[in-house]
């Protein structure tokens, strides 16, 4: 079968979409969802009743609290050995004699990789497990929102210090009577991180005016961070620490009056330290964590000591939500840690208990419609039962051997349910769908190669290429492939234990992605095989490799090698408008080079050059002869016209388009300086936030008058006088839309009139957009039935074209015309004066193309991290919030630049087919080649790069836009192959 | 002969390196808290004054491209004017490609300046101490296949690594390190050096090794 470039490109990215997709849905797995905090606060339950009637427990509040004041202790990478081990026996002898002889229970705390401070700090405090998604979901404010211990202690009226990093200020705003924040940002600082919260520690040990003091001590990581585990200076910081940890205990053991309750110390770590000293990954020693209870209220240890036993980090939420008295967090997936309350009676211990169960089973309720029938769910409820009844015996006043028997096997029993309660909820978001992911990465990996291996071919004059189909050493390969891809599926899925998306999809899905990978896997070798034979086959008719390298070449491809590579750093990830901004700056510089060279030296009589074009020119006129296409009689003239392109050299053209590359180099300056983003330079002054602070709104609306104008003088020269007066209208009522919604005012309109949402004015707009998207369409269509003249085809593109920039002129904010504005005015000259003259190949400009767009995205505003979506541009002209078209417009105004120059892209290679025939399928092979190569990078960076530090604040949100737009890109090249058909069919006739 | 221009050449280049490396030493023994990284600016003055002056002496001297006919004492003062002239203008142009490129248009000018006077001195003022202010012979130098002697090879090679080499500096700055050497416009102005003192080595090297290949017109 033959295939040309376009379609088999297109064919590619769909299943590209595919593979992305796939690992998307593998990498961000659906969170345990999480309620607002307003029904947090539910009346807590009562004790269960007894069986029978009449009798019902009196006791439906929740317990008072166990403990007067705590503090809780956290040293930053505090790894479980440092105290138990030797390390602690040596350097904390204060906790070691308090672990083995004092009042304290000691136990090991599993923490959940991503071992990194923050979304421990979040699983301390609310007892969750916090997943990707709701990380990402909440970039935008960072203050947690989710119920949490915190919380609900300040909202129970208890006063809480805080000392320490101060993620916990940005996690907790508002929430510490006083704080003070230290910042972790410089590594390298060892003692005034400790400093800096050990100094309030004697002044507030002296107050009686707080009840909870959390210190959060940076300097043991920096330390790991710097120099490892086993440096020299981690033992004196232990020392320090103990030393700290003795002062506390001692003083809170002094404030203890004989009637008040007695106090806590609570000690903990958030993730421990690798051998290297480095965490985020989930090795032992990253995960384990020491977490110590201390208080006056425990009994005094004796006997042996035996190695502490292992909880999860989560518990503490839990257990300490009990022991302040306070309800346990709603999404809190802990189990109260037994231990901690043993001294109390039974009857507050089996509360306890229920109350915990009680939370966990209801958050399975809300997470699982099949909630019955999981084992923990009907555990809870048989102990539950046999808890009414111990009740029962309790309130019938009896006290014997029985009734303590019975209660320890009724806590047995609620352990157990919540036990498989808290293990059958941490399922559901814990881990990466490795599965998934790597069947996502298999699929897009083979694209790419498949693509590459390809190119040669699909760049050809022909720009088509055979597909073998059914050869029949490949349909046994294949075959045997796709048995064995099943196999692993089932073996796969039968031992994964977490939940694998790729595993519950349907049986006939996931056979058909195995045939798919097989397939794709079997036409890889046999392009290599292909590849293989003909290096073999000695070359018959030895093609001139006349190509050399020219300079732009160079620039081209060592700027995709380069912007691929960044992409493994994250500051070149946060910065990454520079990366694309340095590029077209120097493909600019290039450009003008080549013209330079181009014009002068052309003119030093160089006939060499001139025979050489003649050349092309006969080429050009054999190979449509060959094709026996009539060459229009607009071909001679416009053989003509390029001739004499040629050789305006004298001509004032000439200094114009050596002065294009400057005038475009000047208008991304300013575009540079219109909005600035990124990270490290995002607070700097820009123009865009000068145009819309409220005293320059004069301003603002004079520039969005002549960028509305200027956008009307470069479009609608190609259109036909139907669309130019829509788009005069349109253009009018995105001016009328922006003064209605208050951005802007009209120049007669003194005061601010009141303010409407625009949604007839906007209406007003879409009408145009419509119809000239429509005129456009039918002149497309008409080009393809009747095949009229390609010049019908042409206006038709630009026609879509145009719509589609009303459009983006209606959903920019108007500070942002002006992007608009410039992107109209570099596509014409760039056309005009460089592209033309210059004659560049389809694949040199699509790249250019390519590049152009992507600085133009980030020209918008736009960034890599979630909060400069403009999410507004979803709710123009719609009443309310409507999911579709929302998301469509959002999409659309985010993906504007690279939409739009993709578009232009195909106007202008199809204003090229008369000079060569497979420029639009060389095009679209291109746009997808270069699109498929940093994605399939980007995700397997991403995969290895998993546990980053930075994985959810950068790697994340980037991977979400390169997702995003791989869609939009194969929705591109759809409409390029679709576009392309219409010229082969009339080739063909 | 060839042989023996190109020593001369490798020593030239010698001594422009070396004078480089001094310019990072020598003046911490007349001012104080100098070092390249801490008082950048007065670094990169010194360098751009001693090159230049190296490079001046050094075109007196070796002569690389006799002007055939004896010349009166004004024109030779119209020529000296006229270099002055296009450095000055390099100057200028450098620094407009420079904040093209996305430098600060209003503050650290004199950071952004003293750059493009430095990558002037490295590009601008070799070409004219090789080839005096004709336009012509840069074009034909800077063309493809337009060296005419070893010292246009040298010429070519030098300006390329010195420009690659800024361009190249300007990598690390968007990284967060937070380390000296990332300020502006350090480490382009260390690239560029760095590219400089490269090229200068490398050319001989290049020119001794593809000797064989390279013909030149004759004048
Ligand atoms: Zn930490
Ligand atoms: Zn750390």
């Amino acid at each position: 079968m033959r295939l040309r470039s376009g379609v088999f490109a297109s064919s590619c990215l769909l299943v590209e979409a595919l593979g992305v997709a796939l690992f998307l849905r593998g990498f961000f797995p659906l969170p345990v969802r999480s309620l607002p905090r307003s029904e947090a606060r539910r009346d807590p339950p009562a004790e269960p009743a007894p069986p029978g009637s009449g009798m019902v427990s009196n006791w439906t509040k929740i317990p008072p609290p166990l403990f007067k004041k705590v503090v809780i202790v956290l040293i930053d990478a505090l790894r479980d050995d440092f105290v138990f081990g030797s390390k602690g026996k040596q350097f904390m002898p204060y906790t070691t004699q308090v672990i083995e002889k004092g009042t304290s229970h000691s136990f090991i705390a599993e923490a959940k990789p991503p071992t990194v401070t923050m979304p421990r700090i979040k699983a301390l405090t609310t007892g969750s497990i916090p997943g990707f998604i709701d990380v990402i979901v909440n970039l935008n404010s960072p203050a947690l929102l989710d119920d949490n211990l915190i919380w609900q202690a300040k909202t129970a009226g208890k006063r809480i210090i805080f000392y320490g990093d101060d993620t916990w200020v940005k996690l907790f705003p508002k929430h510490f009577v006083e704080y003070d924040g230290t910042t972790s940002f410089f590594v390298s600082d060892f003692t005034e991180v400790d400093d800096n919260v050990t100094r309030h520690l004697d002044r507030v040990l002296k107050r009686e005016d707080w009840d909870i003091l959390i210190l959060h001590y940076l300097g043991l990581d920096h330390i790991g961070h710097m120099t490892g585990p086993n440096s020299p200076l981690v033992g004196p910081k232990l020392h320090e620490m103990d030393n700290i940890l003795k002062k506390i205990h001692i003083s809170l053991l002094s404030k203890e009056g004989e009637s008040s309750l007695p106090n806590l110390l609570v000690v903990c770590g958030d993730h421990g330290m690798s051998e290297t000293g480095s965490h985020g990954g989930s090795s032992e020693g990253e995960v384990h964590t020491p977490l110590l209870f201390i208080s006056s209220a425990f009994e005094k240890r004796s006997g042996p000591l035996t190695q502490p036993k292992l909880v999860q980090q989560t518990d503490l939420a839990t257990t300490l939500a009990v022991g302040l008295g306070l309800p346990i967090s709603r999404n809190s997936v802990g189990n109260l840690i037994l231990p901690v309350v043993g001294d109390k009676t039974m009857r507050e211990q089996l509360r306890f208990l229920h109350l915990n169960g009680f939370q966990l089973s209801r958050l399975l309720q809300e997470n699982t419609p099949a909630y019955e029938k999981d084992p923990g769910y009907e555990h809870f409820k048989i102990a539950e039962k046999s808890h009414g009844n111990w009740i029962k015996l309790y309130l019938d006043g009896n006290n014997s051997e029985i009734l303590l028997n019975l209660g320890k096997k009724v806590l047995k029993q609620y352990l157990e349910a919540l036990k498989t309660l808290s293990s059958s909820l941490s399922k559901q978001v814990a881990q990466y769908d490795m599965y998934s992911m790597l069947v996502g990465t298999v699929i897009v990996l083979e694209v790419l190669f498949l693509l590459l291996l390809i190119t040669p071919k699909a760049l050809s004059s022909r720009a088509e290429f055979e597909v073998p189909l059914s050869p029949p050493l490949f349909s046994l390969l294949f075959y045997l492939m796709c048995l064995m891809l099943c196999a692993v599926h089932v073996i796969v899925c039968t031992s994964a234990e977490s939940l694998c998306y790729f595993c519950s999809m349907s049986w006939l899905t996931a056979v058909g992605v195995m045939v798919l990978i097989s397939a794709l896997m079997c036409g890889i070798l046999s392009a290599i095989g292909k590849i293989l034979e003909s290096s073999r086959v000695p070359v018959k008719n030895p093609v001139v490799s006349n190509s050399s390298w020219s300079e732009v070449d160079v620039l081209i491809l060592a700027g995709t090698i380069g912007h691929v590579l960044s992409l493994g750093a994250s500051s070149f990830i946060e910065e990454e408008h520079q990366t694309w901004y340095f590029l077209i700056n120097t493909l600019c510089l290039a450009l003008c080079q080549e013209l330079c060279r181009n014009y002068f030296l052309l003119k030093e009589g160089d006939p060499q050059h001139s025979i050489t074009l003649k050349q092309s020119f006969d080429n050009v006129k054999e190979a449509y002869e060959c094709k026996n296409i009539d060459i229009p009689a607009a071909g001679d003239s416009k053989l003509g016209k390029v001739t004499s392109s040629a050789e305006f050299i004298k001509g004032s053209d000439k200094w114009i388009s050596l002065a294009s590359p400057w005038i475009i180099l000047i208008c991304c300056r300013l575009l540079r300086s219109l909005n600035q983003t990124g990270v490290q330079w995002a607070h700097r002054p820009d123009f865009g936030h000068w145009l819309t602070s409220s005293e320059h709104k004069s301003e603002l609306s004079f520039l969005a008058a002549v960028s509305l104008v200027m956008i009307f003088i470069l479009v609608q020269r190609k259109c036909s006088l139907v669309s130019k007066i829509a788009m005069a209208l349109g253009l009018l009522g995105v001016y009328s839309y922006r003064a209605a919604i208050g951005n802007i005012i009209f120049p007669w309109q003194r005061d601010s009139k009141d303010i409407s949402k625009g949604i007839t004015e906007a209406r007003f707009v879409y009408v145009f957009v419509l119809g000239i998207v429509f005129t456009g369409t039918k002149d497309l269509l008409k080009s393809q039935v009747i095949s009229a003249d390609s010049s019908v085809k042409s206006i038709g593109l630009w026609e879509v074209y145009s719509g589609l920039v009303l459009l983006a002129a209606l959903l920019f904010r108007p500070h942002n015309l002006p992007v608009l504005v410039f992107c109209l005015l570099i596509q014409t000259m760039m056309t005009k004066y460089i592209w033309r003259p210059l004659k560049f190949d389809a694949a040199q400009i699509t790249i250019m193309h390519y590049w152009f767009g992507q600085a133009f995205f980030y020209f918008q505003g736009n960034s890599n991290g979630i909060a400069t979506v403009d999410v507004s541009a979803g709710f123009v002209g719609l009443d309310s919030y409507v999911e579709i078209p929302a998301i469509f417009l959002t999409a659309f105004a985010t993906y504007a630049g690279p939409l739009l120059w993709a578009i232009h892209l195909l106007c202008y290679l199809s204003s090229e087919v008369s000079r060569n025939s497979a420029a639009m399928g060389h095009g679209c092979f291109c746009y997808a080649l270069v699109r498929s190569i940093p994605v399939a990078v980007y995700i397997i960076l991403v995969t290895s790069l998993r546990y980053h530090l930075f994985i959810w604040s950068v790697f994340s949100p980037k991977l979400l836009y390169e997702g995003m737009h791989v869609f939009i890109t194969a929705v591109i090249c759809l409409f390029f192959t679709a576009m392309d058909q219409n010229q082969s069919r009339k080739v063909q006739d | 002969m060839k042989e023996a221009e190109i020593k001369r050449l490798l020593a030239a280049n010698l001594l422009c390196v070396f004078s480089i490396i001094l310019t990072t030493t020598v003046p911490a023994f007349f001012l104080d808290s100098f070092s390249v990284l801490g008082t950048h600016l007065t670094w990169l003055c010194i360098c751009s004054v001693s090159i230049s002056a190296l490079n001046i002496v050094l075109c007196l001297v070796l002569k690389p491209n006799p002007s055939p006919k004896r010349s009166s004492f004004a024109h030779k003062i119209s020529r000296f004017l006229k270099c002055c002239i296009y450095f000055f203008m390099s100057c200028i142009l450098f620094h407009v490609i420079i904040v093209l490129y996305g430098a600060p248009l209003i503050e650290s000018v004199t950071e952004t300046f003293l750059f493009a006077v430095l990558l002037s001195t490295f590009t601008t003022l070799h070409c004219l101490c090789m080839l005096g202010p004709n336009i012509q012979a840069w074009i034909r130098v800077f063309s493809k296949n337009g060296a005419m002697s070893i010292w246009d090879n040298s010429l070519q090679i030098t300006t390329m690594c010195s420009i690659l080499g800024a361009w190249f500096g300007a990598f690390p700055i968007p990284l967060d390190w937070d380390r000296p050497w990332q300020v502006w416009p350090i480490s382009c102005s260390l690239g560029a050096t760095f590219g400089y003192m490269a090229g200068l080595i490398i050319a001989p090297l290049w020119i001794h090794w593809n000797q064989k290949q390279l013909t030149y017109k004759s004048r």
